[in-house]
């Protein structure tokens, strides 16, 4: 294991020379409690004590809309499957952010694999951040395991005061400690506050809800005929905006763009949300979601049952954005929490 | 490494397209078109009874259209597309020699090694003839493998009916018990009337020894298996093909789950074991 420390005053530095190689994307602070990841090229305008931005880093894994194909039928049906990558740096990452991307990994590197996805994932650099804190009382960090780093990115940063101890994890990590030339080693002083700090978050990370994560699963078995689905099916206005902020949610919808020669165009994925009504509609017109309560079930299902039979892994980090940012103030925390009383 | 954008063709993507040239069409009811297509070098398709093909016209689109030829036929495959999108309203548009973009085959047919060896009691109601079409064809190309074969077909009026004269020919088939119905009868109309349901009572099954095989629209499956099962015909033996609207056919998108399956990857072809459990399923 290795560890290195970059003091505070080499933080502008550090982000600099970065910013001269590859594009850096941070955390900015846009408003009151928005935050956003933009281009930086220096340590200025970054955030380091942040809540989750508003959208996740997966609009870098995966950009809201994504070219496929671009074809030509001037003469006849030509046409090329493309990816747009780019070397860029994400500094600044949450453990819960990181986790959402190690979920995408795992369904797009599911077979059939995604090409375009797991090029542009070998293109991006990881550099995390800690949390020593709760952001805001929508996070559920702790009862998804994700408060504490679980591996996922290349360098990982936690804030010591004075300094940033920083975990360096893989050789992509090392290469910008040897490039930037502004890391010293970590000494086992410095290692201890490391583990002060880790035990202390202990303390403050409690269960967001009254239940274990392992019992997540069994509930949602018992809970799928639950009055919950139906109290956020009332409220839920089909806005997506939970699916469009969720770092793990990835359906998409594949649409042709045709240029003005008529001729030549795109085929490009845009997010696509399973809160809005003609998701799940067939070609005769029928839909087999048809009210927001299933839509809403769904959803959650998605985040806490299917995920865990198919990839043993659930597919919600506990960043809280859903609840952050739903119209109708649907509240995942008050979700489970409803679901435990009713059939705990 | 460089701060630009750089773009990479993939052809080993996934979305990568071959190329399908028109080879027939013919116009089939009103609504619905037959086309069949054979790709670059008359390159097999290699898929499945059952299975699915992702058709591009490129500036229209893309929508996943059920093969309705069994892998029997070599060098071209057949394909029925009722008009009811845009991407199959610009299909119906084209000619003999056009080009379209195909991808698949995906998802999982029939289980047709299962099948063997067993009776097959095969029900098509409407637009289910057209993947079933798949599966019947290649058992009477593999007829031997097979105990007794009843098919029940069934469509709202005689005007509906997709692949006549191969009906024709299948009625006059001595190896294969055959029956067709019509909601609405016309005048000329000799054959029965009524719900495909109503043939099914008159069928002599053995039902550890039969699959019945069930392809239609969503609201007849519930009323179809349940005169299977007074059949006795186990759940595991009952094949259904569910419809869904298949977007990218590599269980991504989302748009074909059924509580935890993708239809285009886990079916569209399902024993009704396995969905039974799933309120989204039929």
């Amino acid at each position: 294991m290795k560890y290195k420390i970059l003091k505070k005053e080499h933080l502008n530095n550090f982000i600099n020379l970065l910013s001269q190689r590859q594009k850096v994307f941070a955390p900015v602070k846009k408003g009151e409690k928005h935050f956003v990841f933009e281009e930086v090229t220096s340590a200025a305008p970054i955030s380091i004590k942040y809540i989750p931005t508003i959208l996740p880093p997966k609009k870098f894994f995966m950009p809201q809309n994504e070219t496929l194909l671009e074809y030509n039928t001037h003469e006849g049906q030509n046409m090329e499957a493309v990816v747009e990558i780019q070397d860029i740096v994400l500094f600044g990452v949450h453990t819960c952010d990181i986790a959402g991307i190690q979920y995408l990994n795992l369904v797009f590197t599911d077979r059939p694999k995604d090409l375009n996805y797991l090029l542009r994932k070998n293109s991006i650099t990881i550099i995390g951040l800690e949390c020593n804190d709760y952001c805001d009382e929508y996070a559920s960090c702790n009862l998804m395991e994700n408060a504490l780093p679980n591996g996922g990115y290349d360098l990982f940063f936690t804030d010591l005061g004075d300094y940033f101890i920083v975990h360096v994890n893989t050789l992509a990590g090392d290469n910008i400690i040897e490039i930037t030339r502004l890391f010293e080693e970590a000494s086992h002083a410095q290692l201890d506050e490391l583990d002060k700090l880790r035990a202390n978050k202990r303390k403050i990370f409690k269960n967001e809800i009254d239940a274990d994560i392992t019992d997540i699963p069994a509930l949602f078995e018992k809970g799928q005929q639950s009055k919950v689905w139906e109290d956020n099916g009332n409220r839920c206005l089909a806005c997506g905006n939970c699916t469009n902020t969720c770092p793990t949610c990835y359906c998409f919808d594949v649409i042709d763009e045709l240029n003005l020669d008529l001729k030549s165009g795109k085929r490009y994925r845009a997010w696509d949300s399973c809160q809005s009504e003609p998701f799940a509609k067939v070609a005769g017109g029928e839909s087999f979601r048809k009210s927001r309560t299933q839509r809403q079930k769904h959803r959650f299902n998605r985040k806490f049952k299917f995920s865990v039979d198919k990839y043993s892994r659930y597919s919600c980090t506990g960043c809280g954005r859903c609840s952050r940012a739903c119209m109708a103030k649907i509240n995942l925390k008050e979700t489970l929490t409803a679901l435990v009383k009713e059939h705990k | 490494m460089t701060r630009d954008k750089k773009k990479l063709t993939i052809t080993e993507s996934e979305y990568h397209i071959k190329k399908g040239k028109i080879v027939k069409v013919k116009q089939m009811t009103e609504a619905e078109m037959f086309f069949e297509i054979a790709l670059a070098d008359n390159e097999n398709l290699n898929h499945d009874p059952g299975q699915f093909v992702e058709v591009s016209i490129f500036g229209v689109g893309e929508a996943p259209i059920s093969i309705s030829s069994s892998p029997t036929k070599r060098g071209s495959f057949d394909l029925c597309v009722r008009k009811v999108g845009k991407v199959t309203e610009a299909l119906h548009k084209m000619h003999v020699g056009d080009e379209v973009g195909i991808r698949g085959p995906f998802g999982k047919g029939f289980p047709v090694r299962n099948l063997e060896g067993n009776d097959l009691l095969i029900v098509a109601a409407g637009l289910g003839i057209v993947p079933l079409r798949s599966l019947i064809n290649y058992v009477l190309d593999n007829r031997r493998e097979f105990g007794k074969v009843t098919i029940l077909c069934g469509c709202k009026t005689p005007q509906n009916m997709l692949f006549g004269d191969e009906i024709d020919l299948w009625q006059k088939r001595l190896d294969i018990n055959f029956s067709c119905t019509v909601d609405k009868a016309d005048p000329e109309w000799q054959g029965n009337v009524g719900l495909i349901t109503s043939l099914i009572p008159g069928v002599d099954v053995y039902p550890q020894h039969t699959y019945g095989i069930v392809v239609g629209p969503p609201v007849m499956y519930k009323f179809v298996i349940k005169e299977l099962l007074a059949k006795k015909i186990p759940e595991s033996h009952i094949i259904v093909s569910l419809e869904r609207h298949m977007k990218c056919g590599l269980g991504k998108c989302g748009h074909c789950q059924i509580n935890n399956l993708y239809c285009c990857q886990d079916g569209p072809v399902f024993s009704y074991d396995k969905i039974m459990p799933l309120e989204e399923a039929i």
